[in-house]
C-alpha cells in the first residue's frame, strides 16, 4: 500500500490523479458552470463584498512590509528550490519524522490515501474524528471515505462547519463557506445544530458562539484528529498549522491520535525557513499581520499530546506536475488565496464554477495539472490573463504565463488525438498562414470589408454593427462590434505615404 | 535627417483592420516629436491571439516574421499594451517551445526596443507635454497588459493631464480588469459581460464623456458595451488624445 521512494528518483512517475474519487472534477465546463453562478444576484453581492474586504485588509498589511518584494523573492527561491531537491528532502522528512516517533505513509494517489486513513482510524477503534480545515482532505473527499467506512468526520473550522452543515462545497481555499452571507448562516444553524437558541441573531459572534457550543463536545471526547499541514520542514520532521480560530490547537493537541494529510508540496528544507513563510502566509491570506494559531509538532511526546501520530504524504498528481518544467511552479502555491482575492473572474462567477476544490487562478493551473489537462480543459481559459493574481503571489507564481503554457499543451494535445480538428483550430491555422504573408493578409483585410455591408443602416451609419455571424455572435450578445471602415491603416499609408519603408 | 529617431511603427493587425485612425494618430504625435516614421509593410499580427488561445504551433511563423520584419530598425513602437506585451514576455517563449533557440534570442534582443506608445514618448523621448489640445472630460482606463506586462505606471496619466484643455477624472477600481482577455470574451461570454458591466458603471460614475486606454481591443470592448447600452460615452486611444490639436481636432491629417 505504502511506496517508498527509497533509492528510486520519484521524477519518472507520472501518473495523474485518477478520476472518480476526490475533489478535482467538475460536472460541467467553466463556462457553463458560470452562466448560473452569474445570475445568482445575493452570490455576485455575497462574493463582491468578501473579496473586496479581505483584498483591503491585505493591500493594508503588505504595505507596512518594507521588505515585502524581498520577502517574496525568498518565498519563490526557497520553494524553487525545495521543488528541485523534492525527492531527498521528503526521505530527509521521513526520516526525521520516524526518529521523533512518528509514523510515515506514502500514497500514491486519493484513493491509497484515504484507504491509508481509514485503515488508522479502524485501528483506534474510533467511529468519530474531529479535523482540521485543509484542502488536502477535501481535494480527496477523506471525509465521504471515512463515512463509507461509517466513521463520522466532524469539520471544526466555521466555513468549513457551515459548509458541512449545509451539505454544500467549500468556494473558497481560505473562507470555504464566503458565498454564504451571515442571514443564510444564520438560517442554517437554526435548522441544523441541535439545540441551537431559537432566538440566534445573525451577530457574527452569536454564530461562531452557537458553532462553538456545537463543537466544545467533539473536542473533549474525540479520540482521533484529522489535519493538513501548511508546512512540513525537512530537517527537524516538524509540521505545522496555521490558523485563525483555535480549533486547529484543540484538534492537533486534544486526541489521542493525530493523522496529517498533507500533498509532497508542502516541504520546506530548514527550520529558519519558516520565518519567510510565517511572514507572507497570513498577511496574504487573511490579511492579518501574524495569524492568531500557529502550531507546530514533531513526532510524540509522552504525557503531552497525541500519543500516536501519522503522516500520510500525498503524491496524487504532484510528480505530474514537478516533471513539467514551466508548470512545476505551481507547486510552490502555500494556499493564501490572495489570487483568489484579486480575481475579477473569481469574484464574479464563484468558486463552484472551478469544479475543483482548488478555485480561482491557482486552481484554473493547479486543477488541470493534477488531473491531466483534459478532464479539466476549460479551467486555463478562465481568465482574462489581466495578471492582478501574479502581482500579490507571495511566492510569485507566474500564473498567466502557466495559463498560456497550458492552454498550448491543450491544443497540441487535441492535435495529437483529435482525427478532425477543431473548427477553432482551423481558424487558427488559416489566420496562420493568411498572416505570415503581408499580400495574403491584405486581400484578407479586403475581403473583411465586406462586414461595411453588414446590419442595418442606422448602425452602419452610425459605425457599429448590432449582430455578428457564427462563433462572433457570442460578442454581439453584450456588444456592438465596429464597422469596419472604407480604408485599412496600410492602404491610407500607401495612399499618403507612397512606398517609404 | 540622419539625427532624427527613426522608429519603425507596428501598427497591430486590429488598428490596422479596424480602427486605422489609431495607427494615423501614432504617426502623428511621432511626427510632431521630430521622428521619422517607418511603415514596414511586410508587418501583419505578432501573433498574441494565437499565443493566448494556445495555438503557438501556429504563432511561429508570426513570431519569425515579426522579427523578420522588424529587427533592422532601432526601434519600434506599438499603440498597445498588449501586443508589446507579447512581443516582450512570449515571442522567444514560443520559439524555444519549438526549439529555435537563434530565433528565441533574435526574438529577445527585438523585444529590448520594443515599445508601447507611452513608453517611448516618456522614457525614450523624454516628453510629457506633446503640445496637444483635446478639450473634453476623460477618464482613462489603464489596459492590465500595460498595467502589469510592461509596468508602464502613470506614464499614460502624466501625458493626459499635459494635454491642454483636457479634464482628467479618475476612474474608481482602474485596475481592475474589462473583461475583454482575446478570446476569453467569446469562450466565457457570460463572464466577461459580468466584468464589462462594472467597468461600465465606473465609466459612468466619472461623468466623462470620453474613456480612453492605450489598447485598442480593450476599447472596442468597453467601447462596444458603451455603445450597446446608448450611453453617450465614447472610446478614443490614448494616441488620437495626443494627435490632436487646437488646428487638427481629429488629430489625423
Amino acid at each position: 500500500m505504502s511506496v517508498a521512494p527509497q533509492g528510486r528518483t520519484l521524477l519518472p512517475v507520472v501518473a495523474h490523479a485518477p478520476r472518480g474519487v476526490g475533489h478535482l472534477r467538475g460536472d460541467e465546463s467553466f463556462p457553463d458552470a458560470a452562466r448560473g453562478a452569474l445570475a445568482d444576484t445575493q452570490l455576485r453581492r455575497n462574493l463582491g463584498h468578501a473579496t473586496a474586504t479581505i483584498r483591503d485588509k491585505r493591500a493594508k498589511v503588505v504595505g507596512e512590509v518594507d521588505d515585502w518584494e524581498a520577502l517574496r523573492t525568498a518565498g519563490k527561491a526557497i520553494k524553487d528550490h525545495t521543488m528541485a531537491r523534492l525527492p531527498e528532502l521528503l526521505v530527509q522528512l521521513e526520516a526525521n519524522v520516524t526518529a521523533a516517533g512518528g509514523v510515515v505513509h506514502w500514497a500514491r494517489d486519493a484513493t491509497e490515501a484515504n484507504q491509508i486513513v481509514t485503515r488508522l482510524v479502524r485501528e483506534t477503534g474510533s467511529r468519530e474524528v474531529v479535523k482540521v480545515k485543509s484542502m488536502a482532505t477535501q481535494e480527496i473527499a477523506l471525509n465521504e471515505a471515512l463515512a463509507d467506512a461509517g466513521i463520522t468526520a466532524f469539520e471544526t473550522d466555521l466555513a468549513e462547519l457551515i459548509v458541512q452543515l449545509g451539505d454544500d462545497k467549500p468556494s473558497h481555499i481560505l473562507v470555504p463557506a464566503i458565498h454564504k452571507n451571515r442571514a443564510e448562516i444564520r438560517e442554517l444553524f437554526a435548522r441544523t445544530l441541535p439545540g441551537v437558541d431559537p432566538e440566534l441573531t445573525d451577530d457574527p459572534a452569536a454564530l461562531a458562539g452557537a458553532a462553538r457550543q456545537h463543537l466544545r463536545e467533539r473536542f473533549l471526547t474525540a479520540k482521533v484528529g484529522i489535519s493538513g499541514a501548511n508546512f512540513a520542514v525537512a530537517d527537524t520532521g516538524t509540521l505545522s498549522v496555521v490558523e485563525s480560530e483555535g480549533n486547529g490547537r484543540m484538534c492537533l493537541t486534544l486526541p489521542e491520535t493525530l493523522i496529517t494529510v498533507m500533498g509532497i508540496e508542502k516541504l520546506v528544507p530548514t527550520w529558519t525557513d519558516l520565518e519567510v513563510f510565517l511572514q507572507l502566509l497570513p498577511r496574504s491570506s487573511t490579511g492579518e499581520r501574524m495569524n492568531p494559531y500557529t502550531s507546530l509538532w514533531t513526532g510524540v511526546h509522552p504525557g503531552d499530546g497525541p500519543q500516536s501520530f501519522h503522516l500520510v504524504l500525498l503524491d496524487n498528481g504532484r510528480t505530474a506536475v514537478l516533471a513539467d518544467e514551466t508548470g512545476r511552479e505551481t507547486l510552490n502555491c502555500i494556499r493564501c488565496s490572495a489570487c483568489l482575492n484579486v480575481c475579477p473572474v473569481y469574484e464574479r462567477a464563484g468558486g463552484h464554477a472551478y469544479g475543483s476544490v482548488y478555485p480561482g487562478p491557482i486552481g484554473a493551473i493547479l486543477s488541470p495539472q493534477l488531473t491531466g489537462i483534459e478532464d479539466n480543459a476549460s479551467l486555463p481559459y478562465a481568465s482574462t490573463l489581466c495578471g492582478a493574481c501574479y502581482e500579490v503571489c507571495p511566492v510569485k507564481i507566474d500564473i498567466p504565463s502557466i495559463l498560456v503554457h497550458l492552454r498550448a499543451e491543450h491544443v497540441e494535445a487535441q492535435r495529437e488525438t483529435r482525427r478532425i480538428p477543431t473548427p477553432e483550430a482551423i481558424s487558427m491555422a488559416a489566420a496562420s498562414w493568411t498572416m505570415s504573408e503581408a499580400s495574403r493578409w491584405e486581400k484578407a483585410q479586403s475581403a473583411s470589408r465586406a462586414g461595411r455591408l453588414l446590419g442595418r443602416k442606422r448602425d452602419r451609419d452610425a459605425g457599429r454593427i448590432a449582430r455578428l455571424p457564427g462563433p462572433l455572435a457570442a460578442w454581439t450578445g453584450a456588444r456592438d462590434a465596429p464597422r469596419p471602415p472604407a480604408e485599412t491603416f496600410r492602404q491610407w499609408w500607401a495612399r499618403t505615404r507612397g512606398s517609404r519603408s | 535627417m540622419t539625427d532624427r529617431p527613426r522608429v519603425a511603427l507596428l501598427v497591430t493587425c486590429l488598428a490596422d483592420t479596424l480602427f486605422p485612425d489609431v495607427g494615423k494618430a501614432s504617426v502623428s504625435v511621432l511626427e510632431r516629436l521630430g521622428c521619422e516614421v517607418m511603415f514596414p509593410a511586410a508587418q501583419t499580427c505578432c501573433g498574441q491571439a494565437h499565443i493566448n488561445t494556445g495555438y503557438q504551433r501556429d504563432a511561429l511563423p508570426l513570431v519569425r516574421g515579426f522579427v523578420e520584419t522588424f529587427e533592422r530598425f532601432d526601434a519600434v513602437v506599438a499603440p498597445s499594451g498588449s501586443c508589446v506585451g507579447s512581443v516582450r514576455h512570449q515571442h522567444a517563449i514560443v520559439a524555444r517551445r519549438f526549439g529555435d533557440e537563434a530565433l528565441a534570442q533574435r526574438a529577445e534582443s527585438l523585444a529590448a526596443r520594443t515599445y508601447e506608445l507611452s513608453e517611448y514618448l516618456v522614457d525614450v523621448l523624454g516628453v510629457t507635454d506633446v503640445g496637444a489640445s483635446y478639450p473634453h472630460t476623460v477618464t482613462y482606463h489603464p489596459t492590465c497588459h500595460s498595467l502589469r506586462m510592461l509596468g508602464v505606471g502613470d506614464k499614460p496619466l502624466a501625458l493626459l493631464q499635459a494635454v491642454h484643455g483636457l479634464q482628467l477624472v479618475e476612474l474608481p477600481a482602474a485596475e481592475e480588469c474589462c473583461g475583454f482577455g482575446g478570446t476569453f470574451a467569446v469562450k466565457n461570454a457570460d463572464t466577461s459581460t459580468a466584468m464589462l458591466a462594472d467597468k461600465m458603471s465606473a465609466v459612468l460614475t466619472t461623468g466623462a464623456e470620453v474613456c480612453a486606454a492605450s489598447d485598442s481591443s480593450c476599447l472596442m470592448h468597453i467601447g462596444g458595451g458603451l455603445s450597446r447600452l446608448k450611453t453617450g460615452v465614447r472610446t478614443v486611444h490614448l494616441a488620437e488624445i495626443l494627435a490632436s490639436t487646437e488646428d487638427v481636432p481629429a488629430g489625423v491629417a
